[in-house]
């Protein structure tokens, strides 16, 4: 009996001690799948993005308007029906008194309306009586392409939407991809949790089963001679298992297995330390991406006046914000924080999300000016985020990484001639950031 | 940090065999360590594993949570400023009378850094040491945060009820009232004070200048009926003379004139003409150091040197001479007159002295040279020196005597930098009303009833008039930092005006200034444009006024005050100079100016006795022995002896500005105060004392100096030079060219390499230093201090050899030593030879440093330039040692936020000056100078923002930037527009030399030899060396 016991508790330890093992095994390749998961799912992100041309299509100023409109106008109002702050802008041209009458309106609509404009104040009127800004830069031509680009919104809708759901699909798709390989979500933590309790399922019918049978083979021993053959079973068993123990072989394979592991584990540590992937802060305005940029498709330029333009993108300006909330929403208590801010002359103390050290220079407009880099590249996909997150991991190592890959955007730079010419005599393969001095250290330490 | 290591590092305990160190001699492990200071009185084993346990887990803990950083927009944006993107406004650097016009580069709207306004005609670009660090005197935590009443601190509106209470009380009785400022340059400043004085007609403004030039005014005054100080035309001289005038450091107008004199002096292939420069004076000054010719006198000689070679000159011109003077033996004195006489109508005679009648002298020799008109305009006056000693005399009298009721110092610190100051500040507190407007409670002002403190210049309005008809504006770049408010608006709101300077300042431009401009719709469109310029000089290109008829009368008279007064003694004379660093002391709290080696002594954070090595060796004196200097009695001073080639036997110099007590904390115990042994001569303020007591005192003190050898040593792979007879006849004079033997017979030692080298395929970043030119005055080391935030280390690391500067520059001395001797060699000549050599990291192509780099911290980048990443930096030291031009620099400790380095660094309104593009190094790294790869940086980016190639010299270096005298030219090599290409086309072949040549290293930076406008050969002869 007394054998029998130890045998099954020894038995029990053993596997106790491999699901063990398996467990830290399997922990550590979800680890390491979750690194590679992330990269490529990052990868993969930025590839498509980067590389998606501008759809063409109704000739240039059509594209131009699309730009005016989402830059100056999207955020009041819709090419379609929809009213948003002002009228949806379907059929803006045919409703109205004719194009003159709009360049006047769009340029300076209050001095029509002063002017008693009939066609003016009727619609000043109907909406509220919401002054519309004023457009006095806009030239005739910039006036003629959003109309152009209104008004070809409104015919090919079908295709506009058709594009748009497959944007939708490939987004939703590299999202998956980016919650499957999981940065340390609730997700990740809901399996690890289900695999163990699969493993405590399965270690406990193991359990059962051995009882079962051990109890089958007593029986069967009492009966018969098979008691010899049990002893020696488990005498086996005993013997087999001391010699394993006992070989220094197999002892300092697992003794340095444990070494090994430990140290992946300290190293893989050590080198994230600082690392701030995942990193979604509460902001103090629960300010949404996902609404702005995703939902109404406000520019990022709108809101980042700096990005093309110097080092930091720029956190907007209450006034920008006052550009719309003057009008819209004025009653959530979200923007009344901002009506505080102006009020009390005190700046919305934002907490940074994405925080480069120190020591490395990185400039926005370079990237995005110059290099033609999405924002999704580095940024992820903002315009699904209701909270920000820091979706890149920002070590040297992405940043090399990234300037490995990238081809630097020359076309109609006249700064990038010389390099291109002299790149090319000497190869026929494309010019890398890293051809041109993008890997060197002061490029962005100093 | 005062008692570890320093203290062994040396040996002194050793060498003086303190009892301290005997007690501990034998003791293995010395108890005072910082350990105590970290663990408490009794360090115990436990105690340390906790500390380093919990230190550990700090550490990890901290490591793992990333603090929170917070990004916090403008709340309501201004509409073109953009973070991260500089704004430049124009405007106006005015301090005493010194005078830049100058560019403020403002990040999200505080200034980091000061250029000069190449729009003016009168500063072209260029700036000073102190135009470069006024920057960071506007963050100075020492100034005053408000308007105080002795110690109390009051509002504005209390302060300003009880002053117009009393001033109204002091004019009611017909009190005299006194304004006393400094040299205003400012117009409008000067209608606000006439308003005031209308207000209150006892009143009256007084001007005095620290270092005055009051002789000058009233011997034109004498000379020719005007009380002015002409301008002086540099460009225009052939034979410039200058009788202890630092013209281009201190006197009158340094920025003003050093560009004119640079281009007289500048060679190459369509220029083989220089102006040559006599310079005779008493001390070794920075102008004297770049004069061809040089010879030293006594100061009671002044007069007599002055009056000597006037009548040589008469002799060879025919003019009456003067009579009675006792004869003097100066050295070149004969040749300066020999050639002033030869390019009569192209000479230039000045002289630093205050005393009028040697000022009548030196008119009467200009205007017997035909200098009027030509080299000296009377039409253009230059108002950067206004003082009047003798009604600043005056009022010294009317203090003590009860006389003057009310006073008011605004720009003035009379207490300090006047000779008789300490009888002032003994009367100020009798005086009923006393206000200062002083930014800190300094000398005077802490002894004044209230202080109004007034804004620094970048906070201000103002305008400032340096030269007739040409003017300059200043715009505030910043708000207010502290509850300040301008002189300007504090007298006019005592004078019950309205008190917006703002609009005082426009409507008197408009008065004044429009009608004279023309081609404008409107004031407006005018007002906008000079903002924008930052200048307005209706007089720009004018011709000078004809010759000046000189009052010959007053030549007699002027040379028999110079008989009686000039005569030559045996006793040791003091001469006191103003240093080009701090100048007169205003700004004596800017660390940056402290640290800034002085250009000729190379020493800093102190003043020190000059004496040459003969008067040294004569009285037993050694470099660092303190000795006492008194004058009449007055409270001696005692200050460490330098010894310095070059000074007048039997003479010491003394540097004034320094001792300030009051200033601040970077001032604080830095030298001894040289004004006391100044004296009022017949009203005149005079910088030397004939009868001074000068004696050994016990004791020595260490003066911090970066450069402590003298001579180049015959290293004339260091140093060529040649003087101008030998280059116009071969342009290759002065060039030492090595060569190799190699089996092939003897070739380039370029041609010998190693090295594969690096492509520049797209810029190839590079500079030229023309030694011809640079006159030494170290803006560039202030500019790379502005723009590389390079770390003040202060006096004791400067002797410790641990300065940060990025860039320094070397001056040697000729030696009169024979080749091959070098015992010899390494003593500099009596009077010798003075070269100034910037130096910086040469970003060398085959660098030295990289190759020993173990952790490849530093590098090279296929733009020719030689990268240091900090972060990289492990601080091995091994580049440092590798650098053939120890130009590399090691932080040996945190000098931010650490309380012994208490300077700008160490506080948060300091830290505002820092250029956010730079990374602040952190202890036990390497830095050196980057060719101020930011600026690189940030050109490229501009270019590939607007799709375009880099303009030829669109990227500056801070240095190149800062030259009054574009001695420094840097740019695109590959570019074969810009100017360096050109300059390199031209002198490649010809006076552009690296530097240790032979050992291939390949700099970036060449330099153009020193050209001598001298007759003989110089003693080395030009022969080409061989090495093995």
């Amino acid at each position: 009996m007394y054998n029998n016991s130890l045998n099954k508790s020894l038995k029990t330890s053993r596997l106790s001690r491999f699901c063990g093992v398996l467990t830290l095994s399997l922990t550590l390749l979800l680890n390491g799948g979750q690194v590679n998961a992330q990269d490529s799912a990052a990868a993969a992100g930025g590839g498509p993005a980067a590389a998606t041309p501008a759809p063409a299509s109704g000739g240039g100023d059509v594209e131009k308007g699309k730009g005016l409109f989402n830059n100056n106008c999207a955020q009041c109002h819709a090419v379609t029906d929809e009213v948003v702050v002002g009228p949806g802008l379907k059929g803006v041209r045919q409703r109205t008194p004719g194009e003159d009458w709009l360049y006047k309106w769009i340029r300076n609509s209050s001095s029509l309306i002063a002017a008693g404009d009939a066609y003016g104040v009727q619609v000043f009127n109907k909406y509220n009586k919401i002054q519309m800004s004023n457009f006095p830069n806009l030239t005739d031509d910039d006036i003629k392409s959003i109309l152009d680009y209104i008004d070809s919104a409104g015919a090919p809708a079908a295709a506009a939407v058709g594009g748009e759901g497959q944007a939708q699909d490939r987004g939703g798709a590299g999202a998956s991809a980016e919650n499957g390989g999981g940065s340390p979500s609730n997700l990740f933590t809901l399996v690890l949790v289900a695999l163990l309790v699969v493993m405590l399922l399965v270690l406990g019918v193991l359990l059962v089963i051995v009882t079962i049978l051990s109890k089958a083979v007593q029986t069967t021993g009492t009966t018969g001679e098979g008691g010899v053959a049990t002893a020696s079973l488990g005498e086996r068993l005993r013997k087999g298992l001391s010699n394993t123990i006992n070989n220094p072989t197999i002892r300092s394979i697992v003794v340095w297995l444990f070494v090994l592991v430990v140290a992946k584990e300290v190293v893989d540590g050590a080198f994230s330390v600082g690392i701030q992937q995942g990193y979604a802060p509460k902001q103090p305005i629960q300010y949404s991406h996902k609404l702005h940029a995703g939902q109404y498709q406000i520019d990022c330029n709108y809101c980042h006046t700096g990005v093309n333009k110097g080092k930091s993108a720029t956190i907007p300006a209450a006034n920008i914000c006052m550009n719309c909330h003057g009008v819209i929403k004025k009653e959530s208590p979200e923007i009344q924080k901002i009506y505080t801010a102006i009020e009390e002359n005190r700046p919305i103390e934002w907490i940074r999300v994405h925080n480069l050290p120190d020591l490395a220079y990185f400039n926005h407009a370079q990237h995005v000016n110059v290099g033609n880099i999405q924002c999704q590249t580095c940024h992820g996909e903002i315009e699904k985020m209701e909270v920000v997150e820091q979706r890149s991991s920002l070590t040297m190592g992405w940043c090399i990484d990234c300037h490995r890959k990238t081809e630097v955007n020359t076309k109609d730079n006249a700064y990038y001639d010389k390099l291109v010419a002299l790149h090319a005599k000497e190869t026929k393969e494309p010019l890398k950031v890293a051809n041109i001095g993008g890997l060197e250290c002061s490029k962005c330490h100093y | 940090m005062e008692n570890t290591t320093k203290r062994y590092w040396k040996g002194v305990e050793e060498l003086r065999n303190d009892p301290q160190f005997v007690k501990n001699a034998n003791t293995e492990f010395n108890n005072a360590t910082t350990q105590e200071d970290l663990l408490g009185d009794n360090p115990q084993r436990r105690d340390f594993l906790k500390a380093m346990g919990f230190g550990m887990a700090a550490v990890s803990l901290a490591a793992c949570e990333a603090p929170v950083r917070k990004a916090i927009p403008y709340l309501n944006k201004p509409e073109f400023t953009f973070p991260s993107i500089s704004d430049y406004y124009a405007s106006t650097f005015t301090e005493g009378g010194d005078y830049a016009a100058v560019l403020v580069e403002t990040r999200e709207g505080r200034p980091i850094k000061i250029e000069g306004n190449p729009a003016s005609s009168i500063s072209r670009g260029g700036t000073t040491a102190r135009v470069q660090a006024s920057v960071l005197s506007l963050y100075d935590v020492d100034k005053l945060k408000g308007p105080k009443r002795g110690e109390a601190d009051i509002d504005w509106a209390t302060a300003d009820r009880e002053i117009i209470n009393q001033l109204n009380t002091v004019a009611g009785r017909g009190g005299a009232i006194r304004i006393v400022t400094g040299t205003i340059l400012s117009p409008s400043t000067k209608a606000v004070v006439a308003d005031f004085v209308a207000k209150f007609p006892t009143a009256r403004h007084i001007m005095y200048d620290a270092n005055s030039s009051f002789g000058i005014v009233q011997a034109n005054q004498t000379s020719f009926g005007q009380a002015v100080i002409p301008s002086y035309r540099f460009d225009q001289a052939q034979t410039i003379v200058s009788i202890g005038a630092d013209f281009l450091g201190t006197w009158v107008a340094p920025l003003e004139f050093a560009r004119p004199y640079a281009e007289t002096r500048k060679v190459g292939a369509n220029k083989k003409d220089m102006s040559r420069h006599y310079q005779f004076e008493t001390v070794m000054s920075m102008t004297g150091s770049n004069a061809d010719y040089r010879g030293t006198y006594k100061p009671s000689q002044e007069g007599l040197v002055v009056a000597a070679l006037y009548n040589k000159v008469a002799a060879k011109l025919g003019g009456s001479s003067i009579g009675g003077v006792s004869a003097v033996e100066v050295q070149y004195l004969d040749k300066a007159a020999a050639d002033l006489a030869a390019s009569r109508g192209r000479s230039l005679v000045v002289c630093g002295s205050n005393d009028p009648n040697v000022q009548v002298v030196v008119n009467a020799l200009n205007s017997l040279l035909g200098s009027y008109g030509t080299t000296i305009d009377l039409g253009t006056p230059l108002n950067y020196r206004q003082g009047n000693d003798q009604q600043m005399n005056a009022f010294i009298n009317e203090a003590k005597s009860g006389a003057a009721q009310a006073v008011l110092f605004f720009g003035a610190n009379p207490v300090y930098d006047h000779p008789r100051g300490a009888e002032l500040a003994e009367a100020l507190p009798k005086i009923a009303l006393s206000v200062s407007f002083a930014d800190r409670a300094e000398e005077t002002a802490s002894l004044c009833k209230y202080i109004t403190p007034a804004p620094h210049y970048l906070e201000c309005w103002g305008d400032a008039e340096p030269k007739r008809g040409f003017f300059s504006i200043s715009q505030p770049a910043i708000t207010h930092i502290f509850k300040t408010r301008q002189f300007q608006s504090s007298l006019l709101t005592w004078a019950g005006r309205p008190n917006d300077f703002q609009a005082y300042l426009k409507n008197f431009w408009r008065a004044n200034y429009y009608p004279q401009a023309s081609g404008f719709a409107s004031f407006d469109a005018f007002w906008i444009q000079t903002l924008n310029d930052g200048v307005f000089e209706p007089n720009k290109g004018a011709a000078a006024a004809s010759g000046a008829s000189f009052n010959a009368a007053a030549l007699a008279p002027a040379g028999s005050a110079i008989a009686q007064r000039y005569r030559p003694t045996s006793n040791i004379e003091l001469a006191l100079y103003e240093s080009v660093g701090v100048g007169t002391g205003a700004m004596a709290n800017n660390p940056w100016l402290q640290e800034l080696p002085d250009p000729v002594t190379k020493a800093c954070w102190d003043n020190y006795a000059m004496v040459s090595q003969k008067t040294a060796s004569e009285k037993g004196w050694e470099q660092d022995d303190l000795i006492s200097i008194s004058v009449d009695g007055k409270a001696a001073i005692e200050v460490p002896v330098l010894v310095q080639p070059g000074q007048a036997d039997n003479t010491v110099g003394v540097a004034i500005g320094y001792g300030r007590e009051k200033a601040g904390r970077a001032a604080a115990g830095v030298g001894k105060n040289a004004y006391p042994l100044a004296s009022i001569v017949n009203g005149n303020l005079s910088m030397v004392a004939v009868n001074a007591k000068v004696e050994g005192a016990s004791g020595k003190r260490e003066i911090a100096q970066t450069q402590t050898h003298e001579t180049v040593m015959g290293r004339r792979a260091v140093l060529q030079e040649a003087t101008l007879a030998a280059y116009k006849k071969d342009k290759l004079a002065g060039r030492y060219i090595p060569k190799v033997e190699t089996s092939e017979g003897p070739v380039d030692a370029t041609d010998i390499t190693l090295w594969h080298g690096y492509g520049k395929p797209n810029h190839s970043w590079g500079m030229v230093i023309d030694l011809n030119s640079c006159i030494g005055c170290g803006a560039c080391v202030v500019g790379c201090n502005s723009e590389n935030n390079i770390q003040v280390v202060g006096r004791d690391e400067v002797i410790m050899r641990r300065e940060m500067h990025w860039m320094r520059i070397d001056r040697y001395y000729s030696s009169d030593g024979e080749e091959g001797d070098y015992k010899a060699l390494e003593v500099a000549s009596a009077n010798p030879e003075v070269t100034f050599m910037p130096m910086l990291c040469q970003h060398c192509s085959n660098a030295p440093c990289e190759t020993v780099c173990p952790v490849l911290a530093t590098t090279h980048s296929t733009e020719g330039l030689n990268q240091m990443t900090y972060n990289r930096c492990i601080g091995t030291r091994y580049c440092a040692n590798n650098c053939p031009y120890k130009v590399r620099r090691f932080n040996w400790f945190k000098y931010f936020d650490n309380d012994n380095f208490d300077y700008h660094f160490n506080n948060d309104l300091g830290k505002m000056v820092i250029n956010p593009d730079v990374t602040v190094r952190s202890r036990g790294v390497i830095e050196k100078c980057s060719f101020c790869v930011q600026r690189i940086q940030e050109g490229k980016l501009n270019a590939k923002k607007e799709r375009r190639r880099l303009l030829p010299d669109e990227v500056q270096t801070a240095c190149a930037q800062a030259c009054p005298t574009n001695a420094i030219v840097f740019g695109d090599m590959n570019n074969p527009e810009s100017t360096i290409s050109k300059v390199l086309a031209s002198e490649l072949e010809s006076r552009a030399f690296h530097v240790l040549e032979e050992i291939n290293v390949r700099p970036q930076i060449s330099y153009l030899t020193k050209i001598r406008n001298k007759d003989e050969e110089p003693k080395q002869k030009s022969v080409q060396e061989s090495q093995a």
